[in-house]
């Protein structure tokens, strides 16, 4: 079984706003991929982006400078 | 085989578009709806089209892409969530049925329709006074899919832009053959078809939509996100876009656009209007052909006519039966021009071109309406 770490979770309002971000941070050679959003934030189906904790004011200050709509970024265990 | 029907759906797409639709039918998943490779990778290939048509029309806003199945579809959808009882409408009588069903179907708006002559052009002038202080929205084609008449876009857009109304503009026989700027242009929203002028395959289309502009859904449903939740989405462009999307025709779209550079769509363009300029140069000589629209400037490649009073339906029949030529012939969904043209009863043979044309295939054409004139 694959060890639970603290991760920066990021989730949007749209798959389209997902890929937009996957785009983005792959350009800018940021850590993480596309996971589906855990259950701890939400029972609804849909994409997050993972990347190590402590990530948490890169991706605001990313996503927002992009204007890609996201709905939370939050640290958590998975 | 001639085909010279061009306008209703190219023929000779670059090879890789169906390789596309092969490999996304083999391949791809669906989008958003699960995080494994295939499902990742389908909603990778349909943000990457919406970057690539955004860039293309000037759009810059690639959220603002909607896909739907084609112009038809995306102009019901503009028409059901922008226009309210009420509200006014303009639009022209060179519009296909794409653009006037959908319009008439809505209960309770105005409609104002610009009348044109018979070269089927209408006037500024009679735009600039069809204006209300209820007027939402002017809906207009970018050409004649009859004549190939094109109409001034720019000056459209400043007009509209003036009275504070929405420019909505069918692309249908310019996208990929003309460039489209929306923001020079001053178009709000704009429709396109993919198997047209872009190259890709039937069945997928679009919007372009004004960041600053919201349409209320036309349909609801599957969404992908926020399960539980009893609306849709209200972020675009998944707010217009419920249900499963046309995924491989979206990768064929992908691969034909990737293609079309905007030094090939001119180049493109160039050519299909020299083939047309020599055709209409030829027919327009003869006695008994009758050519609708104005060849003074630019235009789509369409040459449409008739050949004395035969009915239109018959002479394509005959370019196809004798002479292996691909023609459409009849009112073409746009009976608001054939009206104006008279040509109502006859309809009118419709030729047109592509870069994939010969200056030969060209020159047997002109070939068959001399002997079907002097038949």
């Amino acid at each position: 079984m694959r060890k639970k770490c603290l991760c920066t979770v990021v989730t949007f309002p749209t798959t389209t706003a997902a890929m937009a971000a996957e785009t983005f941070l792959r350009a800018r050679q940021r850590e993480g991929r596309l996971i589906p959003v855990p259950t701890q934030i939400t029972a609804s189906c849909g994409l997050a982006w993972s990347a190590p904790a402590g990530m948490k004011q890169q991706f605001t200050n990313d996503l927002k400078e992009q204007q890609i709509p996201f709905e939370q970024i939050v640290e958590l265990v998975i | 085989m001639i085909y010279l029907d061009h306008a209703a759906t190219t023929l000779g797409k670059p090879p890789q578009v169906a390789k596309a639709v092969y490999d996304a039918i083999n391949h791809l998943g669906n989008a958003g709806r699960g995080c494994c490779q295939p499902a990742l990778d389908a909603a990778r290939v349909i943000y990457r089209t919406r970057e690539q048509i955004s860039k293309l029309f000037c759009l810059n806003h690639p959220q603002q892409v909607v896909f739907t199945s084609g112009i038809t579809e995306s102009i019901n959808l503009v028409v059901n969530g922008l226009c309210r009882p009420g509200d006014h409408v303009i639009t022209t009588e060179l519009e296909h049925n794409s653009v006037l069903r959908p319009l008439y179907q809505k209960q309770g708006i105005e409609l104002t329709i610009l009348t044109c002559n018979q070269q089927g052009q209408i006037t500024y002038h009679d735009l600039e006074a069809a204006f209300q202080s209820n007027t939402v929205a002017v809906f207009c084609t970018h050409a004649s899919n009859v004549t190939g008449n094109l109409l001034d876009l720019q000056k459209i857009g400043k007009i509209c832009n003036k009275h504070q109304v929405l420019l909505v503009v069918d692309s249908a026989q310019t996208a990929g053959l003309f460039s489209i700027d929306m923001q020079k242009d001053l178009i709000d929203i704009l429709c396109f078809t993919g198997h047209k002028g872009l190259l890709g395959p039937q069945g997928i289309g679009g919007l372009c939509i004004r960041k600053e502009i919201e349409l209320a859904p036309w349909k609801v449903g599957g969404s992908g996100v926020h399960s539980f939740s009893k609306q849709h989405p209200v972020q675009m462009p998944e707010r217009l876009e419920a249900g499963t999307l046309n995924t491989p025709g979206i990768a064929g779209l992908s691969a034909a656009l990737t293609e079309l550079s905007h030094t090939r769509i001119e180049q493109a363009a160039i050519k299909a209007q020299q083939l047309m300029n020599l055709f209409y140069q030829e027919v327009v000589r003869l006695k008994s052909v009758t050519v609708y629209g104005d060849f003074s400037g630019d235009r789509a490649p369409i040459v449409s006519l008739n050949i004395g009073e035969y009915d239109s339906s018959q002479v394509s029949d005959w370019l196809a039966q004798d002479y292996q030529i691909c023609t459409r012939p009849g009112i073409h969904c746009a009976p608001l021009l054939h009206q104006a043209l008279g040509t109502q009863r006859q309809g009118a043979v419709r030729f047109s071109f592509s870069d994939t044309n010969t200056i030969e295939e060209v020159e047997l054409a002109v070939k068959a309406v001399k002997e079907i004139a002097d038949f």
